[in-house]
């Protein structure tokens, strides 16, 4: 069944088109991996889908509801939850509140009942809280609950992002290069963690430059290159593309094969 | 300690109701309830800026001119058409609160300095507007305001106001503490965090901005509405751009996103003129430096910092419910 | 043309071109630092207060005037040196509310150097006014025009071609990079704030002959001036210049064809409409947030 689905979507900036004409449609259950050399529009393709960008042509999808042109917290609100390659915690806040943050969507409190802390509030938020540090422990962030969020490290914080798009309750989760300055076994870890939320029935959109990773969890890549569809189908398909293996290594490299974990 | 003390909800409330009920001990004449009253009218303004500016990281220089609406709205409604003073606040606060959700919702969608310049605009055509229309609002030279009476029951001298405003910032401070508790105000710290962050967890940080910006306008005309019927007199003064700096200063002097640090900061800043009339000629240079250089050693304020300096023990790992955002400033990672 | 609207035109322009100036400061400042210099005012101040005593006191005006820019850039420096630099990396309420403290601090001192008092300062080139298409106009207005005018150009040419003005540039558009590169940023904040200051003053100069001055001069000229350099774009010098150029004619035609009292009021909305549709200005450049 097909979750979400776009149709000739492009981008410009200034006259640069940053993606172009993309047309493809992601089937529930799987984990959908965009690849492709820096600059190919994976991350603006990213902002496409979660409608932090408004496309400049083409249409969004998603269940077969149209989403072209809403404002990011309406995908949020149809089940699409998303991490970011350059962080957007709120470090104003603890660990624990910004994974409650994520719950938002979810939360039934009128203004009123908040002003004047009506009783069945304080039952929610305890629901809330408990179900959140759930989250954390799942993300394997038991250790940090009541951590600043401004007090964790790098790899921490990114499973944070992680943990706060789960508590929207997405059907589909998008992570931007979860995996980018983790050491070996944090990427591990991530690894781990994706086949989890893949397991558990989230269907998953990755973006990651980590080939050993892409290529272990995917059940269908999506290549991109200067905003262009280069390749798409599973991985066996992609990694043996000649197309693909000269984007990434240029020409020379097209007699071999793209090597895992040998991206740029 | 004192920062458990701000973090725990109930216990924070009762620290100040304990102080507004002591505090009469202190005071000796009727000089004094005044300042002290003048302290709590200011404070319920800057616990409702303090929701704006503090948690949801927007700036207003214009809040001035919800005050004065409030002031002049509650004067007119009962020295002009005779309305009972109770009616006549709350209708002007649903006044205020409309024209604010009017003004909002287009400026609302500016950032940064470009905010800043649309509130005082906003504040500035609002203090034209009633030291010009002279016929409604007396001008420049104010008008009298009837007493605050309710059924009957006429509130006059400066013992019996005490206690109004006291209790009027204790429910300010109660209201705006539990907003910030609740799934409202996480969303409001969230945005100030990370706007697009929280738009992806759902929240429409537009609505949002709107709501707390329409919220802190209520503060601020109620605040006036009881200014006026306490002085029984309304000016321009209070309307000023100048007024509406004051109050923003009274905020970030005590400390941003932390509702007893807008407490304190209208304490210290509303008291530190009277005290500096002994300074006479000295006074304004002797302000100006007091302000910059709190400003300057204590970026996030009086309280948050003394806060960490008391709670040290505790460590940086401990996140505290007030003391962190450290301000208006776009995500730094 | 009647002569109506060609008298509300010049004292458009020439209050205009005050606000230009001012603005021109702002933006500068703006670029550097990323700060909003709320005592922008008063450089105004000093600059029109130090020209009257010192001419008062038997000075020469061009000595007086040069006296008066040089004394505005140093409180400029000292305003970066002490105020702004200690409090680097603080948000940007905290760095607005500082810079306010100083614009009080400094209007306290200046009450205290001076006075309290309303001072006149004489024409550059005396008082009987010029006919110009059935308007009049006092030649301290020509002066107002010239001067902003050649200012204009001269900060062009910096800008465009000068080191430090490149550096200035550079500066505000990636203060990292600008460092990796070589460029002493700490130099280029104190001669942004100094070059700001020297600008404010020259306005305040040339504006004191036809509005007087006096210690509280700096609060409206201040205001107007960072309202002119919103409205034209923040960081944009030919934003600053059109926005200050559009803000004094608003005024003038407000004042003159719907209500004086109004004027401000006429300014405000309209800078209200333009934010409206425009968030960031006549000029300013539109940021798409990067995530």
């Amino acid at each position: 069944m097909t979750l979400l689905r776009v149709e000739q979507l492009s981008k410009e900036f200034g006259g640069v088109r940053a993606v172009a004409d993309l047309q493809f449609s992601i089937a529930a259950g799987q984990v959908f991996s965009i690849i492709g050399p820096n600059g190919a529009g994976k991350t603006t393709l990213l902002n496409l889908l979660t409608g932090v960008y408004v496309p400049s042509t083409g249409r969004i999808w998603f269940e077969e509801r149209n989403l072209t042109g809403r404002a990011p917290y309406e995908y949020a609100a149809c089940g699409i939850a998303r991490t970011f390659q350059n962080l957007q915690v709120f470090f104003n806040m603890s660990a624990l509140e910004n994974v409650m943050v994520g719950r938002y969507l979810h939360e039934r409190c009128g203004l009123p009942a908040a002003m004047l802390r009506f009783p069945s509030l304080g039952r929610a938020e305890r629901e809330t809280r408990s179900e959140c540090e759930k989250l954390m422990h799942f993300v394997g962030l038991g250790a940090y609950l009541e951590t600043a969020a401004d007090a964790m490290p790098y790899g921490a914080l990114k499973r944070l992002e992680i943990a706060r798009a789960l508590a929207t309750r997405p059907r589909l989760v998008l992570l931007d290069e979860p995996a980018a300055g983790l050491n070996p076994t944090e990427t591990l870890e991530v690894d781990a963690l994706i086949s989890k939320l893949a397991k558990s029935g989230i269907t998953v959109v990755l973006v990651e430059h980590n080939m050993r990773l892409v290529m272990g969890v995917s059940d269908h890549i999506l290549v991109l290159d200067y905003g262009r569809q280069l390749a798409e189908g599973s991985a066996e398909v992609v990694r043996r593309d000649p197309r693909v293996i000269e984007a990434y290594l240029g020409a020379a490299a097209s007699a071999e094969p793209v090597s895992a974990g040998g991206a740029p | 300690m004192l920062r458990r003390l701000a973090a725990s909800r109930s216990s924070g409330l009762a620290a100040l109701a304990l102080v507004v009920a002591l505090l009469p001990l202190a005071l000796q004449n009727a000089y004094y309830y005044e300042v002290a009253i003048l302290v709590g009218l200011n404070a319920i303004v800057c616990v409702g800026l303090n929701l704006l500016i503090g948690y949801a990281g927007q700036i207003s220089l214009g809040h001035a001119g919800f005050f004065g609406l409030g002031a002049y709205g509650s004067a007119i409604l009962t020295a002009r058409y005779g309305w009972p003073p109770l009616a006549a606040m709350a209708v002007t606060t649903l006044g205020v609160a409309a024209l604010a959700y009017l003004i909002g919702r287009p400026i609302l969608r500016l950032r940064g300095h470009y905010l800043a310049m649309a509130t005082l605009g906003m504040g500035i055509i609002i203090s034209i507007v009633v030291a010009t229309e002279d016929q409604l609002t007396g001008g420049p030279d104010g008008m009298s305001v009837p007493a605050l009476s309710v059924f009957g029951f006429a509130f006059a001298g400066e013992r019996v106001w005490y206690w109004v405003v006291g209790v009027a910032l204790l429910v300010a401070v109660w209201v705006a503490r539990n907003l910030v508790d609740s799934p409202h105000g996480r969303a409001l710290r969230a945005l100030h965090g990370s706007e697009v962050g929280a738009e992806v967890a759902g929240i429409d940080s537009a609505r949002h901005k709107v709501r707390v910006f329409v919220i802190s306008a209520v503060y601020a005309s109620i605040a006036g509405g009881l200014t006026a019927h306490y002085a029984g007199f309304v000016t321009p003064a209070k309307v000023t751009f100048f007024h509406s700096i004051e109050l923003v200063t009274m905020v970030v002097f005590g400390g941003m996103a932390s509702t007893f640090g807008a407490v304190v900061g209208a304490a210290v800043l509303t008291t530190l003129p009277q005290a500096l009339t002994l300074f006479k000629e000295y006074e304004m240079v002797v302000f100006g430096a007091v302000m910059m250089l709190t400003m300057i050693f204590m970026p996030r304020g009086l309280v948050p910092t003394l806060a960490a300096l008391f709670d040290r023990p505790e460590g940086p790992g401990k996140a505290s419910r007030d003391a962190g955002g450290g301000g208006i400033r776009p995500p730094a990672r | 043309m009647s002569a109506q609207f060609a008298q509300y035109l010049l004292t458009g322009v020439t209050v205009g071109a005050i606000y230009a100036l001012v603005a021109l400061g702002f933006s500068i400042i703006y670029n550097a630092s990323h700060v909003i210099n709320f005592a922008q005012g008063e450089f105004v101040m000093i600059g029109g207060m130090t020209t009257v005593s010192l001419t008062a006191i038997g000075w020469p005006l061009p000595l007086a005037i040069g006296a008066a820019v040089v004394a505005a850039a140093l409180v400029g420096f000292a305003l970066e040196k002490f105020a702004v630099e200690p409090a680097r990396g603080a948000s940007v309420v905290t760095l607005i509310i500082i810079t306010i403290g100083a614009s009080i601090l400094l209007r306290g001192l200046a009450t205290l150097v001076w006075d309290k008092n309303i001072h006149a300062l004489q024409a550059f080139s005396g008082d009987t006014p010029i006919q110009i298409a059935g308007a009049s106009l006092v030649p301290q207005s020509l002066w107002v025009m010239g001067i902003t005018l050649v200012i204009v150009l001269l900060l062009t040419w910096f800008f465009g071609r000068t080191l430090l003005g490149k550096a200035l540039l550079a500066t505000s558009h990636n203060r990292l990079a600008a460092q990796l590169v070589g460029i002493n940023v700490r130099h280029v904040l104190l001669a942004s704030f100094g070059l700001s200051a020297a600008l404010g003053a020259v306005a305040g100069i040339l504006v004191a002959p036809i509005t007087f001055t006096s210690w509280d001069v700096g609060v409206m000229l201040g205001l107007k001036g960072f309202a002119a350099a919103i409205l034209g774009g923040l960081g944009s010098g030919p934003g600053a210049v059109l926005g200050g150029l559009a803000l004094g004619l608003i005024e003038a035609m407000g004042a003159g064809y719907i209500s004086s009292a109004y004027k401000d009021v006429i300014a405000f909305v309209i800078i209200l409409a333009v934010l409206f549709f425009m968030p960031s200005g006549l000029l300013g450049t539109r940021s798409t947030d990067r995530v």
